[in-house]
């Protein structure tokens, strides 16, 4: 009896099995057919503090290089130019400030980029923040290092230019303002030494034995001063070493 | 051959002989193409997936995608492998399914070569296909191979057994080894098809159970010749790598896995002539046209080929001693019995 019970056993079960499957066939699937029908950026399924990413918004960036100091793989380069006060109308930052530097080239490397998100959070104007692309892969690595700066090398080789004629000019003025501060000296003094000259002789020979003799009580003091200071350091440092004994 | 209508179109010479194999051939490829579709489709749809979806306008190119894909693949073969068995063990197993094709009925016109012991040569020519097994499983020189190889051989061999009583059964309900022969007398609806126990008085549902259970035996022996599920053992994808045609790579592999699909449809279509009238139209005389014919055979044939599949991926897979267990102490003996009532029925009729 037994043996019939297996056979029914098997049988009813393969039949309770294939109705299952047979349920199965033409039930509803559950496969996402990405990206056509469903996409979890147009579904707004992508939470929002997802990290993916990163785009820079050059009107916002003061080129302080805090992203690049913060990052952990060392995947962003920033180059910047100072912005020569010749140059006129420049549009200001997104946050109402003037801008100080020009950003030549602010370049990420995504290779690197490990989505950290640690560049965001230092950034002081909030000019770096993370997207929701993640869809961004390339044939070729070169391809993935991106460039935000919005300078054409052109625009870049005229700044750069324009910053160091500022420079130079300034130099030339710092120069002819020293000189023209020598000459002033020179003009006071030649007044002067007309008016004493028998006093001038005696100044002359006296002040370096006035100051000789001002001079050595100072270094006087000074010596017994720093004398002093070492007797106590020294006397400190015996009683450290005598507590660490004991 | 008289009746045959390529001999009425070509008489009797070369292209007769040549139509005769390539008739057979091109259905196989198509079919195989289909049944490849089929099998990844159907058993994406019982896993609750849309599977192959990109190939093709919802993936019918897939099939096409795999050929080529094996075809272009690198063949290797092993050092220490024994070369000549290595290299003819594939297409002696796809001779075996391919042979069958000689003697199998599509129509009331095309039988290729009009055997008058038609039943006996599908089931002889099905034993090659052991043959190729135990080649590939033996000259890979790999143990798991030949693990696979035995255990193919010991389940193909036990399950011939039920397979061979079942046809006997059949033979002797029909009075006729000829298939052409067996399907003629089942014709005239459903109703005298041989698993509703063929033609005859109002009495034959007596005899119904032993051939619905013959039908079921020969069935489950069908899938254990062609090493489906429950009966992978000598496959067994996830225990013995891939049994016998583990080191098997591109052309050669192709053909194993074209033999295999050949042969699921050689046992489907022996069912088919054997329990479920053949090329016969179930609605009696009503589109019974040759051309209807072979819609009607290839639908029945390509309806168990669907089972097959179903079942695949409906159970698990028996273990070897259960597989022994099934096919000599359950099947064997229940096929002895019907084929005693099924004898006692035919004499009496």
């Amino acid at each position: 009896m037994e043996y019939f019970k297996k056979i029914y056993d098997g049988l009813a079960t393969t039949a309770e099995g294939m109705k299952i499957t047979l349920e199965h066939l033409f039930g509803k699937k559950v496969t996402n057919q990405y990206p056509e029908i469903y996409h979890p950026i147009t579904s707004g399924d992508m939470p929002p503090n997802s990290r993916n990413r990163l785009f820079v918004d050059m009107s916002g960036c003061d080129g302080c290089n805090s992203c690049a100091k913060a990052c952990p793989v060392q995947c962003i380069e920033v180059e910047t130019v100072r912005v020569s006060p010749d140059d006129e109308n420049i549009p200001d930052m997104n946050n109402g400030k003037k801008r100080k530097m020009w950003v030549t080239k602010h370049e990420i490397d995504f290779a690197k980029c490990c989505f950290c998100s640690l560049c965001t959070l230092v950034c002081p104007t909030e000019a770096i923040y993370m997207t929701q692309e993640f869809e961004y892969s390339e044939y070729d690595r070169e391809k993935l290092k991106y460039n935000f700066s919005n300078l054409s090398p052109e625009e870049v080789e005229e700044k750069t230019k324009m910053f160091q004629e500022y420079q130079a000019k300034k130099k030339l003025e710092q120069e002819e303002k020293k000189k023209a501060e020598q000459e002033a000296k020179l003009k006071e003094a030649q007044p002067e030494e007309t008016k004493q000259e028998v006093t001038v002789s005696k100044t002359v020979e006296e002040k370096p034995a006035e100051l000789s003799a001002e001079e050595l009580e100072k270094q006087k003091a000074r010596e017994e001063r720093r004398r002093e200071n070492e007797r106590k350091r020294a006397e400190r440092l015996a009683a450290a070493a005598k507590d660490k004994e004991e | 051959m008289e009746q045959n209508f390529v001999y009425k179109l070509f008489g009797d010479g070369i292209i007769m002989y040549s139509l005769f194999v390539i008739i057979p051939l091109t259905f196989l490829l198509i079919y195989a193409l289909i049944a490849i579709l089929g099998e990844l489709k159907i058993a994406s749809w019982v896993q609750d997936r849309l599977g192959p979806m990109r190939t093709g306008w919802k993936g019918v190119l897939q099939p096409l995608a795999e050929v080529l894909k094996l075809m272009q693949k690198e063949d290797i073969v092993p050092d220490a492998a024994n070369k000549p068995l290595f290299n003819l063990a594939p297409y002696v197993m796809f001779t075996g399914a391919f042979a069958a094709f000689a003697a199998i009925p599509f129509t009331m016109n095309f039988v290729p070569a009009h055997l008058n012991i038609g039943l006996f040569y599908i089931f002889a020519v099905g034993a090659f296909a052991v043959i190729g097994i135990v080649m590939g499983g033996w000259a890979s020189n790999n143990k798991y191979s030949l693990l696979g190889a035995m255990r193919g051989v010991s389940q193909m061999v036990s399950y011939e057994i039920p397979i061979a009583l079942a046809i006997l059964s059949i033979a002797a309900l029909a009075g006729s080894l000829d298939l052409q022969e067996i399907i003629n007398q089942q014709s005239g609806g459903f109703w005298n098809w041989n698993i509703l126990g063929g033609n005859g008085s109002l009495w034959k549902v007596l005899v119904i159970p032993f051939t619905l259970a013959l039908f079921i035996i020969h069935f489950v022996g069908g899938l254990a010749e062609t090493n489906r599920i429950p009966f992978d053992i000598p496959e067994g994808e996830s225990e013995i790598v891939a049994g016998y045609h583990t080191e098997y790579s591109g052309m050669k592999f192709a053909m194993f896995f074209f033999a295999e699909y050949a042969n699921m449809f050689t046992v489907s279509a022996l069912i088919t002539i054997c329990f479920l009238g053949g090329w016969q139209s179930p609605f009696g005389d009503f589109l019974n046209q040759p051309l209807m014919q072979a819609v009607w055979f290839i639908g029945k044939s390509c309806f168990l080929v669907f089972v097959q599949i179903w079942l695949r991926w409906t159970l698990p897979r028996l273990r070897v001693d259960q597989l022994m267990y099934v096919s000599w102490k359950v099947m064997t003996p229940i096929a002895f019995f019907c084929f005693i009532a099924i004898s006692v029925w035919s004499m009496l009729r």
